[in-house]
């Protein structure tokens, strides 16, 4: 069954999660010593391809078959792959922090003597690999002191000290800026002139078309199209309408905007990585909404959408956030969480399971949690309206749940998902930010998540919806931001936006 | 009763199963006594030694009330033992001044409270975990108590002091019988309230449309908490009526299990143990609450030192020691969770009883502290074993 010209083929692949088919009947190759694009929209699958492919996922996860150099593969880890010639390089760094540069690339297969790792055979082989990659730091530098950009080197100097023939980048410029990036292609660039093969994940199509020798398109979990750039251009055009081209069907519900004046405005929004405190990851961001108005935030991940909600929601997250927000004409500022629900602004974080509930509460309590001063006299709790108000928020938003004493850890997404809102909605703001409020749950939930922020606005409040599903962006706002990295690329109103126009002010603009 | 009531439809076994996790460490301890008693010959049922258990035990259930907030909001202290030691021994300096039992009391607990605030600095506004902190607070209050008494006990100038751990509420003369008439009265106002508060209760949660149990399940329940409130009361009543520590005891509870329960500031414990993260976002103001916490663990350190120093009729400068073991076992037997969020003043405090019970039964049968240990080990790993394993065969863990 072997085909020299291919090194990887991925033949009938399927992979599903609970409540979602992740990959679809995928076929995919990769011939040998090119560079291979993998592109398609949040969710379309390409990581979960990749896991496969790497290991991450083992073979009884998935139905289909990988075949890496003319074998078909039966990994249990990454670590057999490794050995295997194949090595990933993850959007998040897998680095030890607090380790050198040539104790991390090493980590794992040290050079041992009589079972004691000779570090000094380790750094000796350490200079010619940074060398390789373009590193110049001493091998005894600790990771965690360099930029992402050295990291992800570092990463690379790693993989290929395993004799890599096949690398894989999943968006490997995610988080670079451009010189970095500029760089890092030409690296890649290299590894082809010396027989390695590349694949890259990525969402920027002109680093795509300036690198690859062939595309493959995922969305929604099928392998949509396969370009031959050798043998035939493609134009961005394409490739972005081969990524959102699917239908729209009436998946929303009907909005009749009542917009009035300006309530809330952040103007010069920036904030830093937590960590590296010399890297912006929201860079003078300026936003307004209008009373009634729903916007949303569109743009791939890592854009900064997420971290700017946050940091401006009592600086949640970051480093030294900058800026003006102005509430109701009135500058003001939030110091913390508590602050800003205070002033009248709810947030609802996209990761309802670690940082939106409560998991080992009850329904009544996780619903009450952001209220009990309201819901009390003196610091002395009035029980029957916590749970009269909570009984109102499960009859209202139609929460499905046995009763307010179930734990939510044991309600289905869409339901915790409510539970979250609900919880948001009791203390009653009117700037309410929703981070991806539909990841996640299926279908039906979401369309009763898209009416209950209607029947916000219609009460004369504000949204501001952080969405990666550009369709819902679409039919659900009156303006739709769009970011990437971590600047607003620009504005455009319900009239005029499209998935392509949008994908084009984020990627290419 | 109104036409529109809720009631629930469920057997007794449903019941009994659906709060066999509830119940477990009431089921644990009743066993326990039943073992004992048979073992000693029903001698640790006597109305003297159920007035022992309470009164040797009072110490460490009041560590264990502090405790369980502790364990709740995620933390752990370790330093309570010395701030048992340190609290007590200034305690008794205080008395020595002559400046009489209550304002001796109220410094001890501003004492304790100022502990609380120095370590829930470091903590919940620093950033140090509570186990390093409350380790070096461990080491720091046994330092300073040995400083203070010389390394020495300081007895007490009268037997005032005493009276807190060891006297008994009674007024003179009144008796039933050959009982003491105050526990009997108490007993009979404390069964009233029991029932009129519990049928008012279900009467409100009727009118307001909430689902309630069938009648006859709050009778069994308002018929065994009166059995146990009786039978208690009666053994006190024979021997010299309701120990004082006995009150302090049903002060401390009553207070906690209130604030746990109805009380903002109670449930925001309960939610930062939960999640912190979670809670912070919620506009919880984590920092304070954890502050708070460990300022309440030191006011009950106070309070415990002045019992334990009031026990002992001295200040002993190695009081305390291990008494921080006893008060995390209590709330883990009692059912709380080491991962936080998870855990009641009710079970920390019958945690408590589980092992002051046992240390009482085994002292009775002659068998020495090396064999309590082995047993009082055994039982809190069962005891945490039978709860991960209910609550993951339950699916809550």
């Amino acid at each position: 069954m072997s085909n020299d010209e291919y090194i990887l083929e991925v033949k009938n692949l399927t992979k599903d999660f609970p409540g979602v088919r992740a990959l679809d009947s995928v076929d995919f190759k990769v011939r040998r010593g090119e560079i291979h694009c993998l592109v398609g929209e949040n969710g379309a699958g390409k990581s979960t391809l990749m896991n496969v492919v790497s290991g991450v996922l083992p073979r009884s996860e998935y139905e289909g078959v990988v075949v890496f150099k003319g074998k078909e593969t039966n990994y249990r880890s990454t670590r057999d792959s490794e050995q295997d010639g194949l090595s990933i390089i993850h959007q998040e760094l897998t680095l030890s922090p607090y380790l050198s540069i040539y104790e991390n690339i090493f980590l794992g297969h040290m050079k041992t003597r009589f079972g004691i790792i000779d570090w000094d055979t380790c750094l000796k082989d350490s200079y010619p690999l940074l060398k390789r990659v373009g590193l110049r730091e001493p091998p005894q530098t600790i990771v965690s002191k360099m930029s992402v950009g050295k990291q992800q080197l570092v990463e690379i100097a790693r993989a290929i000290s395993r004799n890599a023939e096949l690398l894989i980048f999943d968006e490997p410029t995610s988080s670079l800026n451009d010189e970095e990036s500029e760089n890092l292609l030409n690296l890649i660039r290299e590894f082809k002139k010396e027989g390695i093969t590349c694949i890259m994940i990525s969402h920027k199509l002109d680093e795509v078309l300036a690198v690859a020798d062939s595309i493959t398109i995922l969305r929604d979990g099928l392998s949509v199209a396969s370009y031959d750039l050798t043998k035939a251009p493609v134009s961005q055009q394409q490739i972005i309408k081969g990524m959102v081209g699917r239908e729209l069907k009436n998946l929303f519900p009907k909005k009749e905007p009542d917009i009035g004046d300006v309530v809330f405005e952040v103007k010069g929004w920036t904030v830093h990585h937590p960590d590296y405190h010399d890297m912006k990851i929201v860079d003078d961001a300026s936003f307004f909404v209008r009373k009634g108005e729903i916007i949303s935030f569109c743009g791939p991940m890592g854009a900064g959408r997420t971290e700017l909600m946050m940091s401006i929601f009592g600086n949640s997250y970051g480093y030294g956030a900058s800026g003006e927000i102005h509430l109701h004409n009135k500058r003001v500022t939030f110091k913390n969480p508590k602050d800003a629900i205070e002033q009248g602004v709810g947030y609802v974080s996209e990761d309802r399971k670690s940082l939106g509930l409560i998991l080992i509460q009850d329904v009544k309590t996780n619903i009450t949690n952001s209220s009990l001063p309201k819901l009390s006299k003196r610091g002395i709790l009035n029980k029957n309206l916590m749970r009269n108000k909570a009984e109102e928020y499960k009859e209202s938003l139609q929460i499905k749940t046995p009763s307010l004493e179930q734990l939510v850890r044991n309600l289905s997404g869409g339901n915790q998902q409510k539970v979250v809102l609900s919880r948001s909605l009791l203390a009653d703001p009117d700037i309410f930010i929703v981070d991806e409020p539909t990841r996640g749950i299926d279908v039906g939930a979401k369309y009763e998540i898209y009416s209950i922020l209607n029947d916000m606005v219609k009460q004369g409040k504000s949204v501001i919806v952080v969405s990666s599903e550009l369709a819902e962006a679409i039919s659900m706002s009156d303006r739709i931001y769009v970011m990437n990295e971590g600047k607003i690329k620009g504005v455009l109103d319900r009239s005029e936006a499209t998935q392509e126009r949008i994908m084009h002010m984020a990627l290419v603009d | 009763m109104p036409e529109n009531a809720n009631i629930e439809q469920i057997s007794f076994l449903g019941l009994a199963k659906q709060n066999l996790r509830k119940l477990s460490m009431f089921i644990m301890l009743g066993l326990i006594l039943l073992v004992f008693a048979v073992l000693t010959n029903g001698v640790n049922l006597t109305p003297r030694n159920i007035t022992n258990i309470f009164i040797q035990n009072s110490y460490i259930l009041i560590l264990a009330v502090g405790m369980v907030l502790v364990i709740i909001i995620g933390n752990i202290d370790l330093s309570v033992g010395s701030v048992v030691a340190f609290s007590g021994a200034l305690s008794a300096m205080l008395y020595n001044t002559g400046i009489g039992l209550i304002p001796t009391l109220l410094l001890s607990l501003l004492i304790g409270a100022a502990i609380g605030v120095f370590q829930g600095f470091w903590i919940a506004f620093v950033g140090i975990p509570a186990f390093i902190t409350t380790l070096a607070g461990m080491l720091f209050f046994r330092g300073l108590t040995y400083i203070i008494t010389n390394v020495s006990p300081i007895s007490l100038r009268d037997d005032g002091f005493k009276k807190i751990a060891s006297g008994s509420l009674n007024i003179p003369g009144f008796t039933i019988g050959s009982m003491d008439g105050l526990s009997i009265v108490v007993m009979v106002i404390a069964v009233v309230l029991l029932v009129f508060f519990t049928l008012r209760q279900r009467r409100k949660q009727i009118s307001n449309g909430f689902s309630v149990l069938p009648l006859r399940y709050t009778i069994l329940k308002v018929a065994s908490l009166s059995a146990l409130i009786i039978f208690v009361f009666l053994r006190f009543a024979a021997y010299r009526g309701i120990p004082t520590v006995g009150l302090v005891l049903f002060i401390v509870t009553a207070i906690f299990v209130f604030l746990t329960n109805n009380t903002v500031i109670g449930r925001y414990i309960y939610a930062v143990g939960g999640n912190a993260k979670s809670a912070k976002l919620s506009g919880i103001n984590s920092e304070q609450v954890v502050f708070i916490t460990h300022i309440i663990m030191g006011v009950l350190c106070g309070l415990s030192g002045v019992v334990f120093t009031a026990y002992m009729n001295s200040a002993l400068p190695q009081a305390g020691n291990q008494f921080e073991l006893d008060a995390i076992a209590s709330c883990y037997i009692g059912g709380a969770a080491a991962s936080g969020g998870i855990g009641t003043i009710i079970g920390a405090i019958t945690g408590g009883l589980v092992m002051g019970v046992i240390n009482n039964g085994m002292s009775l049968m002659n068998i020495g502290a090396d064999w309590q240990y082995v047993v009082k080990a055994s039982i809190l790993l069962l005891a945490v074993f039978y709860d991960i394993w209910s609550r993951r065969k339950s699916g809550l863990g």
